[in-house]
């Protein structure tokens, strides 16, 4: 065999192969595909075999055209492999194919409570202005809930409120918390100022779950005390809050004077309508004004209660219901679905 | 409260329109509640007179009314109880307008034709009373103009008042706040009453209590009970009070304008002609003129009559004999100034409210009282023919004196944010009736005794911040220096725990951790500390939660009977424990983790659908192993209060049981109507997250290729899977990758109380491909721990 001859013999097998491989109709074909045409007893072994026969000058030109025969063979076998992937779902029989558009093996996810959603919103809004996360017990003794928070025994603002009592210590001493600023007191008389934190919770009130009112409810508090701290400050930081909240950089807010024990001065704050922009509609009982909840200036016997001298460190504090905040956003219409726990409820959201 | 403009402007010429006027009440924080101008919709509304009334013949409550209307006589059907012959009453003719009811049309009310109706005060828009027709002045003529009559022109501001403000709660406290805003002068005339020497004021007054009422001023006047006069009754209408005799209207008049509660008594019902004020006796009962019978403590204040029988409960209600009547021919008036905490006390305990006692115990001012007993004098001259004894009684033994507050400049502005100077803030504070003098950081204010909120130099930075008003004050952020914000690990790690728990398909509930201890019990919650409400309103609520399962179980039930059949739900939340030392007065809070699922997995048309069972609770307790990499962590079978015996397991962690989980068995489901399976899950969340973490330092993923051997074991019934996988954990020294059970089975041959549990074991070396003898040596030692450790033999 001369290298005419050997480049001949190779030429046609490589033109075959390239006709079996169209027939071939999967995997197990192509390889017999391969034995037949690079294998042991293939025309390309004969010609291997045929190499050391060959002029020296030849060799080497010989060697190339086997491996350039290989590579031919090997391309067309992958190129029919994927020809036969890319149409395999043609060819196949009906009832083969998984029907992948319904039916699973079970698994969905589930949901976070709205209020946890709402609460993680606005610790995590707070924290990226520097605050912290604080807590405190659900039951509260008379100190914490009241007295601390300038809120004496018989004092007109115990009356506003629902307390649920609890048969521990002395009558009417340790209750349910109604609010979270007993958290304000606790952190206060555990830290040192500065203190910048807001307390999310629950609270509590002496009510049956209804349309409007619920024995357990959730709040969050925000406190910052510093050398400085100032109406202003409040003002602000509420302001740059509420439009992060709201995600709308239109959001206006108002303060108008108010009272609470704890706080002086002390305002209660809305924002405007986030639906109606201030126009007036039925969420904002068309005053264009959504009222979100209290703030104010610590007031100085509150200080004094935790052992802070009113003269070095000021502070302000505000707070809101979480059930409110995602009862205006989504426009949900009683509270007692945020307790009802209906799964029909929760996977709304 | 509620004002009407009319009367403001007794006071201060306020022209503002109405919508600046509410704007600006707002602003000082009178918050208006509502704005009522009921003059706007009521047309053809005439005074009409009673002829008679009779029974209307199909209807009990009804009444058939006859009324002459000036212009001539109709009938009309009225449900009202208090129309007789003679009173004057307004009449609504058909094709008169009103403000709820719109144009009228002539009815058929029960088979008698009626031709309009009469009317009560919240149709023709002033207020909600609905309790009985309105009385006009008898000597009114039969069809004048009603919105005349009763000066329906006008606007009225319905105010809620802050409990910090009772000077706020008259019409003069709301005209001063008016003037101030607007830049208007405030004038309330000095009360004079002509006097006459010849009415006696024999009279004594006694004051046991002059702790509990520093100031008592008693007046007397001959009077001519009747009506009051037709503008008198007309404002009481629109600021919600029912006129009722001329003597009482007056003194409801003084009290709204004024600020100041008023007494009247029949001096000449009041034994020993005089007055004792004195503490009740233990057990002491008074029936107040509500009609309920009150028994009193020691702390509680009465008004007795000289001769020590009660008259009134202090500063509350009265309810003695002396009440003024149409015989009363001469009164003794009380003014008096009640110290606040007695009357709050005393009214909370007795439940029992009223106009007067939500003044006293809010503060009113003790050196108006004269003034203001001078007032109602003035006006029983006026109204009532009444005739004014010269003498007056005042016992104020010691004169509270008006607070001097120091107030700093400096201070204003540095809590404010402002750079207000001197003048500024002494022309904010002058209107309000502060006399203010000094400068800088020496201004002194004189807070009037009206104003019992100023006290403190923080209470006249607030003063400043409302009369300058919020809108005028800056916006600027305050941040933390030194402190970086965010979560702590516990904080972050509870986020972890319910993620997992959504990506495990469940739910997040809230229950009301509030429940029946009867409940906690069937469901084997812990009922050995359990802390119970002092004043629940419903048995289902009266224990704080020892456990969360027992309120999603109820959420469950919830579902259910909402037709919702496959719930998967979790809670994380508090549950209260009562203290176990003396010391302690709150009770332990623990934070647990309850979840609870019933129903079906949902796997059609791929596989059948299955029921839930345990194992779903142990895949969701996993996920939270997983979630938190909890080192140590198993579930493991044991019996449980609560819990089906036989489909129940402990969680335990670093070999503390921490939770239990399982089926909730039937007789708890029964009492909810549950049928099984429900399955439970309750973890303490906090034992949870104090659990020892797994290593994370690194490790290289060893190049070495696994050996797998697989064994089985036949062992006692009562031997669980999971403490054998631990023993051959131990047995293979650190070189097994991976232990799982791949069957268990029981047959005649392995005999009763026997199960063959097999298992695969990986394993791998870190620094080199185990040889045959190794891991035939790690397959003996695994054989022979099995066998000492549980008794398990090899299964050829």
């Amino acid at each position: 065999m001369n290298l005419e001859e050997a480049q001949r013999l190779l030429d046609e097998a490589r033109e075959e192969a390239g006709h079996a491989a169209e027939t071939a109709t999967g995997p197990d074909d192509l390889a017999d595909l391969e034995r037949g045409y690079v294998g042991r007893r293939s025309p390309v072994a004969v010609v291997t075999e045929a190499i050391k026969t060959l002029p020296i000058d030849d060799r080497r030109a010989a060697g190339k055209a086997v491996s350039d025969y290989k590579a031919a063979i090997a391309e067309t076998i992958e190129r029919r492999l994927a020809a036969i992937a890319a149409s395999a779902h043609e060819g196949l029989p009906a009832g083969e194919r998984l029907d992948l558009s319904t039916g699973s093996h079970g698994r969905t996810r589930g949901h976070l409570h709205l209020v946890t959603q709402v609460q993680r919103e606005l610790e995590d809004i707070f924290a990226g202005l520097g605050y912290r996360v604080a807590e405190g017990p659900e039951v509260e003794d008379d100190w914490h809930n009241f007295e601390a928070l300038n809120i004496p025994p018989a004092h007109p603002a115990r009356s506003m409120q629902d307390t649920l009592y609890v048969r521990l210590g002395a009558e009417e001493q340790v209750m349910l918390r109604t609010h979270t600023s007993p958290v304000q007191i606790r952190t206060m008389e555990t830290n040192e100022p500065p203190i910048y934190v807001v307390a999310p919770g629950r609270t509590y009130r002496n009510e049956t779950l209804d349309a409007r009112h619920s024995p357990v409810f959730h709040q969050i508090e925000c406190l910052a005390v510093d050398h400085d701290i100032t109406l202003a400050d409040l003002f602000g930081t509420i302001e740059v809050f509420v439009k992060r909240l709201f995600d709308d950089e239109s959001v206006r807010t108002r303060f108008r004077s108010d009272y609470f024990p704890y706080t002086e001065p002390s305002a209660e704050l809305a924002v405007s309508c986030v639906f109606c922009h201030g126009e007036g509609c039925r969420v904002c009982s068309d005053t264009g004004w959504i009222e979100l909840g209290g703030c104010g200036m610590v007031d100085p016997n509150v200080f004094e209660a935790v052992g802070y001298d009113p003269e070095e460190w000021q502070g302000f504090a505000f707070g809101f219901g979480l059930e409110r905040i995602a009862m205006i956003r989504y426009g949900i219409d009683e509270i007692r679905r945020f307790f009802d726990n209906d799964v029909r409820f929760l996977a709304q959201y | 409260m509620r004002a009407p403009l009319s009367w403001i402007r007794d006071f201060t010429p306020v022209e503002a329109p109405v919508d600046e006027i509410v704007a600006a009440l707002n602003q000082l924080g009178l918050e208006v509640e509502a704005v009522e101008e009921p003059g706007r919709d009521v047309a053809g509304v005439v005074a009409a007179r009673v002829l008679g009334v009779e029974p209307h013949p199909n209807a009990d409550k009804l009444t058939v009314v006859d009324v002459d209307y000036g212009s001539g006589s109709t009938r009309v059907v009225c449900g009202a109880r208090n129309v007789a012959a003679g009173d004057i009453v307004p009449y609504a003719p058909a094709g008169a307008r009103l403000p709820e009811l719109g144009v009228l049309e002539r009815r058929t009310i029960r088979g008698v034709e009626s031709d309009g109706m009469l009317l009560a005060p919240d149709e023709l828009g002033l207020g909600d009373d609905h309790e009985g027709i309105v009385h006009l002045d008898r000597t009114t003529e039969a069809g004048a103009d009603v919105r005349r009559l009763l000066a329906l022109d006008d606007v009225i501001f319905d105010l809620s008042i802050t409990p910090n403000r009772p000077d706020a709660m008259c019409i003069v406290g709301v005209a001063r706040e008016l003037a101030a805003h607007f830049g208007l002068p405030l004038h309330v005339p000095e009360a004079h009453a002509p006097t006459d020497p010849a009415v006696k004021s024999d009279i004594t007054v006694g004051v046991e209590a002059p702790d509990r009422c520093p100031r008592y001023v008693a007046r007397v006047a001959d009077v001519r009970m009747g009506p009051s006069p037709a503008w008198l009754a007309q404002l009481l209408v629109k600021a919600g009070m029912r006129p009722i005799s001329n003597v009482v209207d007056v003194t409801n008049y003084v009290l709204l304008e004024r600020n100041q509660p008023l007494h009247a008594f029949d001096l000449d019902r009041l034994g020993g002609r005089g007055i004792l004020v004195r503490l009740a006796k233990r057990g002491e009962r008074i029936t107040t003129l509500d009609g309920f019978e009150r028994e009193l403590e020691t702390e509680d204040l009465l008004i007795c009559d000289a001769n020590g029988g009660p008259q009134a409960i202090a500063g509350i209600m009265g309810g003695g004999t002396s009440e003024v009547s149409d015989d009363t021919k001469t009164i003794l008036l009380e003014a008096a100034y009640f110290a606040r905490m007695g009357i709050a006390r005393t009214s909370k305990r007795l439940r029992l409210r009223s106009e007067s006692s939500a003044r006293f115990e809010r503060g009113i001012d003790p050196n108006g009282v004269a003034e203001h007993a001078e007032r109602a004098m003035e006006l029983f001259a006026e109204v009532g023919g009444a005739r004014v004894a010269p003498a007056v009684v005042d016992e104020y033994p010691r004169p509270i004196e008006p607070a001097r507050i120091r107030v700093r400049t400096s201070k204003v502005n540095r809590v404010l944010g402002t750079s207000l100077t001197d003048r500024e803030i002494l022309d904010a504070l002058g209107p309000l009736g502060i006399e203010v003098s000094g400068a800088g950081d020496d201004i002194i204010a004189v807070a009037p005794t009206f104003r019992p909120d100023l006290e403190r130099e923080i209470d006249v930075v607030e003063e400043v911040a409302r009369r300058i008003g919020f809108a005028s004050i800056g916006r600027t952020v305050a941040r933390p220096e030194e402190q970086v914000g965010g979560l702590t690990k516990s904080q972050r790690e509870r986020r972890l725990v319910a993620d997992a728990l959504v990506g495990a398909g469940l739910a997040e509930a809230v229950t009301i951790p509030l429940v029946a201890a009867t409940e906690l019990e069937r469901t084997g919650a812990p009922v050995d500390r359990v802390v119970e409400a002092a004043n629940p309103l419903r048995a289902e609520e009266s224990v704080l939660r020892t456990r969360i399962l027992p309120g999603l179980l109820r959420a469950v039930a919830y579902n259910r009977a909402h037709g919702v059949t496959d719930v998967a739900l979790f809670e994380m939340g508090r549950v209260f424990l009562a203290p176990t030392s003396k010391e302690a007065v709150l009770p332990e809070e623990r934070l647990h983790l309850a979840a609870v699922l019933t129903g079906d997995v949902r796997r059609r048309p791929v596989e059948p659908d299955r029921p839930i069972d345990a194992y779903d609770a142990v895949d969701i307790v996993n996920e939270v192993f997983a979630a938190l990499e909890i080192a140590d962590a198993k579930t493991q079978p044991a019996t449980r209060p609560g819990f089906d015996p036989a489909r129940a397991a402990a969680v335990v962690v670093d070999g503390r049981d921490v939770g239990v989980l399982g089926d909730v068995p039937p007789a708890a489901l029964a009492a909810l109507d549950l049928a099984p399976p429900v399955v439970g899950l309750e973890v303490d969340l906090d034992g949870l997250l104090g659990a020892r973490r797994r290593d994370r330092t690194f490790r290289a993923p060893p190049p070495y290729p696994p050996s797998s051997i697989d064994l089985a074991f036949v062992v006692d019934e009562d031997v669980p899977a999971g403490a054998v996988a631990a023993t051959l954990r131990d047995a293979s020294g650190g070189l097994l990758e991976d232990v799982r059970l791949f069957d268990v089975f029981r047959s005649e041959a392995l005999g009763p109380g026997r199960k063959s549990l097999a298992f695969t074991l990986r394993l791998r070396a870190r620094d080199r491909t185990l040889t045959d003898d190794e891991v035939g040596e790690i397959r003996q030692r695994c054989v022979d721990a099995v066998a000492r450790e549980h008794g398990g033999e090899l299964r050829g």
